[in-house]
This record gives C-alpha cells, sequence and structure tokens, in this order.
C-alpha cells in the first residue's frame, strides 16, 4: 500500500518536473529567439512614461505618467464597470428568474422573450447595438438634454453633479465639453448595460433552474401559509435555492468579468484597450499580453475563493 | 477572435517555429517557393485593398508587386497576407511575410526596437483632423475638450497626446480597435473630430461621409509619417534588394522612364537610362539578381509618378496632390538615391 502510494508520488513529480521544464525550455527558447531577431524585450518599458492619453479614467491620468501607471489606470476602469455590472446582472437576473416562474402569463411571457432574446445574440452584437443606439439617439453636445439642474445628457455622455478636486462641482461647459462634476460616457454605459443584461438572462435561467430542483411541497408550504408569490419567491425558494445556484452564478460572474475585455469594440479604455496600446507604442507584445493574462488569472481567482467561502458558509449554515 | 488573441497565438507561433534559415536566404526561400509573401493592410483604400474581383490594388501593393517581378520575372507571383495593425510587426519578425509593406509609419522605435529594417519612404504623410463643418471649428487648436475617435494600434494616439500637451489642452481619445467602429461614432456625432494620417482622411470624408461637403479635413498636421516597406533584421541581401528596387522605382520617374517606354528606351543615349535598364553596365548582379531587374519593376508596375497617379493621385477617387511626394526638384522631397 505504502509502496504504491510512493509510487504514486513519484509519477507526480516527474509530470510536475516535466511541465516545468517545458516551460523553461519556451521561456528561454523564446528569449533566444527575440535576441536573435533583435527584438527588444523585458519589462521595463512599464516604468518609462506612457505618451498616450486615455479618454476616461477613475485613476487621474495624463500622458507623461509611466505605462504602469496606464495598466493601473485600465484595470480600475475594468472593474468599475464590471462590478456594477455585477451587481445589476444579479438584479436583472433574479427579477427575470422570477418572471419565468410567475403565475401570470403576461409576465412569464415577458421574461421568457427576456432570456430567449438576449441569450440567443453575441454579447458583441448588445455591445454595438447598445451603443450605437446611445451615440445615434442622444442630442449632440451643445444641444444637451438637461432634465435637471446640472444634469446633462448628450453624445457626450451623463454628466452629473459630483465631488471633484474643487469639492462638489456642477459640470459648466468649456470648450468642446463640460469641465467639472462626473462624466459617464456612452462607452460606459453601452457596456455597463449590455454586461448586465446579457449576464441577467444567464442568471435567470440559472435561477430558475434551481428553484425548479426544490421539492414542489416547499412552495405550496409558503402559499398555504398565506405568502404571497413573491414572498414564497424571495424568503423561501430563492433562499434554498441560491445553494445550488452559487457555483454557476459565480461562474457567470466571471465570464462578464472577462466579457468587459471587448470594452475596446466600443471604445472604452478597459485593461485590454491599454494593453493594445502600450503593445503598438513599445512592441512588447508578449510582455503585455502575460500582464492581461496575470491580471485576469489573479482577478479569476479571487472571485472564485471568494465564491468557495460563500459556499462553504451556505453549507455550514444549511448543511446538516 | 480578439486581436489580442490573435496575437497571442502569432507570439506562441514565433516562440515554437523552427529558426528560418538566415543571411541572404529569405531570397534563395522566396525563390524556392516561387512567390514573394507581402504583408498589407485589411482595407486602406489607395495603399492596399482587395477590389471587387479581389484583386489587391494600392501603392503598397505596387511595391510589393515591382519586387516580384525585379526578383521573380512576374509581378503576380505574390502572396497577399492582409495583417492588422497589432499583427504586423510579429507577422514580419516570425518569417510569415517577407516584406512588410502596409502604410507603416518609420520610426526609431520601430526601426531600433523590434527587430525592423526600414528599405525607404514610399509615402510622406502627416496626421490630421478631420471635423463636420457645423463645429465651427478652423484649427486644430480649437480642439479643447474635445472627444476624438481613433483607431487603436497605430501611432496617433501618441501623436494625439503630444500635439495636446504641446499646446496645453485636454484632447479625450475615443479608443477603438475597428476601423468601421471608430468611423461609425464619429459619423454618428459621438466625438467632434477624427484622426489619422491625412492621406486617410482623405478618402474617409470622400468615400464614408453620408455628406461629404459638410466635412473638412483641418490644415494642420501635426506629426511626420514617413510611411514606408519594412523587412526583418538579419539579411542584409534581402534588405538591399527592396531597398533599391523602392529607390528604382522613385529614379525611374526622374529618368523619364515609363511603363510604356521601358522597350523602347533601351537604345537610349543617356548613360544613367543605359545603366538602368542593364543595356551597358550589370547593376543587377550587386544585389544577386539579372541586369533586368529594374527594367521589370517598372514595366510591371510603373514608375513611382505613375504609381501614385493611379493609386492616390489625379487618377485616383482620392485625387491626392503630389504635394511633399513630388520629385526633389518639383517641389517635393523624393530623391531616389543614384543607381549606379
Amino acid at each position: 500500500m505504502a509502496g504504491r502510494r510512493r509510487s504514486a508520488w513519484l509519477a507526480q513529480a516527474l509530470i510536475l518536473a516535466a511541465v516545468l521544464a517545458l516551460a523553461a525550455l519556451l521561456a528561454t527558447t523564446t528569449a533566444g529567439h527575440l535576441q536573435e531577431r533583435g527584438i527588444r524585450s523585458g519589462f521595463d518599458f512599464l516604468l518609462e512614461p506612457a505618451g498616450f492619453a486615455l479618454g476616461e479614467s477613475l485613476l487621474p491620468f495624463e500622458p507623461g505618467d509611466t505605462t504602469l501607471r496606464a495598466f493601473a489606470a485600465g484595470l480600475l476602469n475594468t472593474l468599475r464597470v464590471a462590478l456594477p455590472a455585477a451587481a445589476l446582472a444579479l438584479l436583472i437576473g433574479i427579477a427575470a428568474g422570477f418572471g419565468r416562474l410567475a403565475e401570470n402569463p403576461l409576465l412569464r411571457g415577458l421574461a421568457g422573450a427576456f432570456v430567449t432574446g438576449v441569450r440567443n445574440l453575441p454579447l458583441l452584437l448588445h455591445l454595438l447595438a447598445w451603443y450605437f443606439i446611445l451615440t445615434d439617439l442622444l442630442p449632440p453636445g451643445d444641444a444637451a438634454f438637461n432634465p435637471l439642474p446640472g444634469v446633462f445628457l448628450s453624445k457626450s455622455g451623463l454628466a452629473l453633479p459630483w465631488w471633484g478636486e474643487a469639492g462638489f462641482e456642477i459640470p459648466q461647459p468649456a470648450g468642446f465639453g463640460l469641465e467639472g462634476g462626473a462624466n459617464l460616457t456612452p462607452e460606459y454605459l453601452a457596456l455597463l448595460v449590455g454586461l448586465s443584461v446579457y449576464s441577467a438572462a444567464y442568471i435567470a435561467e440559472t435561477l430558475r433552474g434551481a428553484v425548479l430542483a426544490l421539492p414542489p411541497g416547499q412552495r405550496l408550504s409558503a402559499l398555504a401559509l398565506g405568502m404571497s408569490a413573491r414572498q414564497a419567491f424571495l424568503l423561501v425558494l430563492l433562499p434554498q435555492a441560491w445553494r445550488a445556484a452559487l457555483p454557476p452564478v459565480t461562474s457567470q460572474i466571471l465570464n462578464l468579468l472577462k466579457n468587459a475585455s471587448l470594452a475596446v469594440a466600443i471604445g472604452y479604455p478597459d485593461l485590454v484597450s491599454v494593453a493594445g496600446t502600450s503593445l503598438n507604442q513599445t512592441g512588447r507584445a508578449i510582455e503585455c499580453l502575460s500582464i492581461v493574462v496575470a491580471v485576469y488569472l489573479a482577478l479569476s481567482l479571487f472571485a472564485a475563493a471568494i465564491s468557495h467561502r460563500l459556499e462553504a458558509r451556505l453549507f455550514r449554515e444549511q448543511g446538516e | 477572435m480578439p486581436p489580442a488573441f490573435r496575437l497571442l497565438a502569432a507570439a506562441a507561433a514565433l516562440a515554437l517555429a523552427p529558426l528560418p534559415a538566415f543571411a541572404g536566404k529569405t531570397l534563395d526561400a522566396i525563390k524556392s517557393r516561387g512567390q514573394l509573401a507581402c504583408g498589407v493592410s485589411t482595407g486602406v483604400i489607395g495603399f492596399s485593398a482587395a477590389d471587387s474581383q479581389g484583386q489587391w490594388k494600392g501603392l503598397d501593393v505596387d511595391v510589393c508587386k515591382a519586387i516580384a517581378a525585379a526578383v521573380l520575372g512576374d509581378p503576380n507571383k505574390v502572396r497577399w497576407v492582409p495583417l492588422s495593425s497589432q499583427q504586423r510587426f510579429t507577422a514580419l519578425q516570425s518569417g510569415e511575410v517577407d516584406i512588410l509593406s502596409r502604410n507603416t509609419t518609420w520610426s526609431l522605435t520601430r526601426d531600433a526596437g523590434q527587430g525592423l529594417h526600414f528599405a525607404g519612404v514610399t509615402y510622406y504623410d502627416g496626421q490630421g483632423f478631420l471635423v463636420a463643418k457645423k463645429t465651427k471649428v478652423s484649427s486644430a487648436k480649437q480642439l479643447r475638450n474635445a472627444e476624438v475617435c481613433v483607431q487603436s494600434g497605430t501611432t496617433t494616439e501618441k501623436n494625439l497626446a503630444d500635439f495636446a500637451r504641446a499646446q496645453g489642452i485636454k484632447i479625450k481619445p475615443v479608443v477603438f480597435d475597428k476601423f468601421e467602429a471608430s468611423l461609425k461614432a464619429f459619423f454618428s456625432g459621438r466625438c467632434q473630430a477624427y484622426t489619422t494620417d491625412a492621406s486617410a482622411l482623405a478618402f474617409i470624408r470622400a468615400k464614408e461621409a453620408p455628406n461629404p461637403d459638410d466635412y473638412q479635413v483641418l490644415p494642420e498636421l501635426i506629426s511626420k509619417e514617413p510611411l514606408g516597406p519594412a523587412v526583418r533584421r538579419g539579411d542584409d541581401e534581402w534588405f538591399a534588394i527592396v531597398k533599391w528596387t523602392v529607390n528604382a522605382l522613385i529614379e525611374a520617374e526622374e529618368l523619364g522612364i515609363t511603363q510604356a517606354r521601358v522597350d523602347s528606351l533601351k537604345s537610349s543615349a543617356d548613360p544613367s537610362v543605359q545603366r538602368f535598364l542593364g543595356v551597358g553596365e550589370d547593376l543587377g548582379k550587386n544585389l544577386g539578381l539579372d541586369r533586368n531587374w529594374a527594367a521589370r519593376a517598372v514595366k510591371a508596375v510603373g514608375n513611382y509618378g505613375e504609381i501614385f497617379n493611379r493609386n492616390l493621385g489625379a487618377e485616383s477617387p482620392l485625387k491626392l496632390p503630389r504635394g511633399l511626394n513630388a520629385q526633389w526638384n518639383k517641389g517635393g522631397i523624393l530623391y531616389a538615391l543614384p543607381l549606379r
């Protein structure tokens, strides 16, 4: 028995060594070829000035700042759209999942049409459609729709009063566009809406499946106790279904995070967009792409770890 | 598939591919293959674009045809490899193409840092702005706080940032990875200006604008964009062939050697013309080619002036003026190194 375990260990160690050796071979061969072809390589460019501007950035960013800071600004831009989109997707997904299970045929039909319509089109199409609807329909910047004082909606985006460097600021016209306050660009809005709506359809189906998997007595008992259909869904069915739904919903949120990389198609400066621009300015293709790979891997592993803890907690609470 | 992934695949191929042979071997490889692999754009009218019959047309295309004629004796023995701006350098470095003839700007970083050699300048361009006339902008300096639509993967983004910093104004770039999306956004009114090389702006205004008269190209050029073909480092013989074929096309215009008169001029008394056409001295042997290499190149596509007029100038839909791209003795800065 002990002998078999030892040989199993040995086999695993050998496989690990082979994988590591292959990785090392790949790295040295690549480095050798790059040098042979006179292509500069290395990560030193990260500390040099980026030289390009970003259209919008949560992290203040000027062209004179380092490329590293540009990557950080791109990452923050990714999170700035992915996190609210994840929250929105959950809300819309729960609502649509509830609608799919509703007794009311109109509500059920609408929710069904939503899920079918959204799920059967590629995400890129969603994003482009939202974006061009926004930019075609909204008025130009000099004729902005001004529903409330200090709130401007135009092709340049949604400008709101917000806290800035000079305290609470109200957007003021300056040159082309506005200065002060916060501005949510059409790129951001289209990405936010597109990502959340697309993921919501999948989340709705996951929740529906999880609820249907519960014993039918759960819902009937809740109704027998005098709960309304909505109370039964939110207070009795959803908390139980959540346990089964959590792993696939986590995958869906991870997908949303990765799908945010389609941002560059509609002009939003996310991490991939910054990496693409840096790649072209510096020619460091392998370096720029490996940064993107590492960041997405780290983000996904982090999100997966959170989900595992949540699962563990759910099972502790409800498991016995 | 996003360009990033295609690029990753290309990078992986670069790491795993067997080393291509070096030192004069590019020419041997082309001859044994019987085809020149030419990296072009995915569609820039006037430079390289496939027409409705699938035939590649443009100035960059004609450069490759001239080289194929000089080297293989047939301008049609070319394999066209359309490359996005992000793929282009990797494709050349990895040996997927023999020459990159794809409206690419010659700059220090690209020349010295990316394993390339630029063989010459075939078009002197500069970056400009296209604006809607109703914005009442007459100078790029008035673009304070403006949003400017840009396609990524070019030197344009950096030039735009440099210009804004030099002028002390803030310009917000809206960066798209696809040409079509960037144009659609601009014409929908999302951006107040569109920026790219002036030659492309002329095309965009003439062919893509809903109504060309509603748009104008601003007078300022904010950068120097010398465009030309590039080869990979490590093969000086091949580099020389490309460099001197480009020179020959320009020299032919100066000498008055046209596509129609190549054969009849062989009896010319002018020693420069004789040398060019391989009648007297044999210049081809210095390049590892035969004596008729330059004559074949001009016979295939015409001299530089003919190539320009056909693709970009008066005979083309773009109707671009020669400007800087006229000969040095005609008010431009084209100056062929002597073929002797």
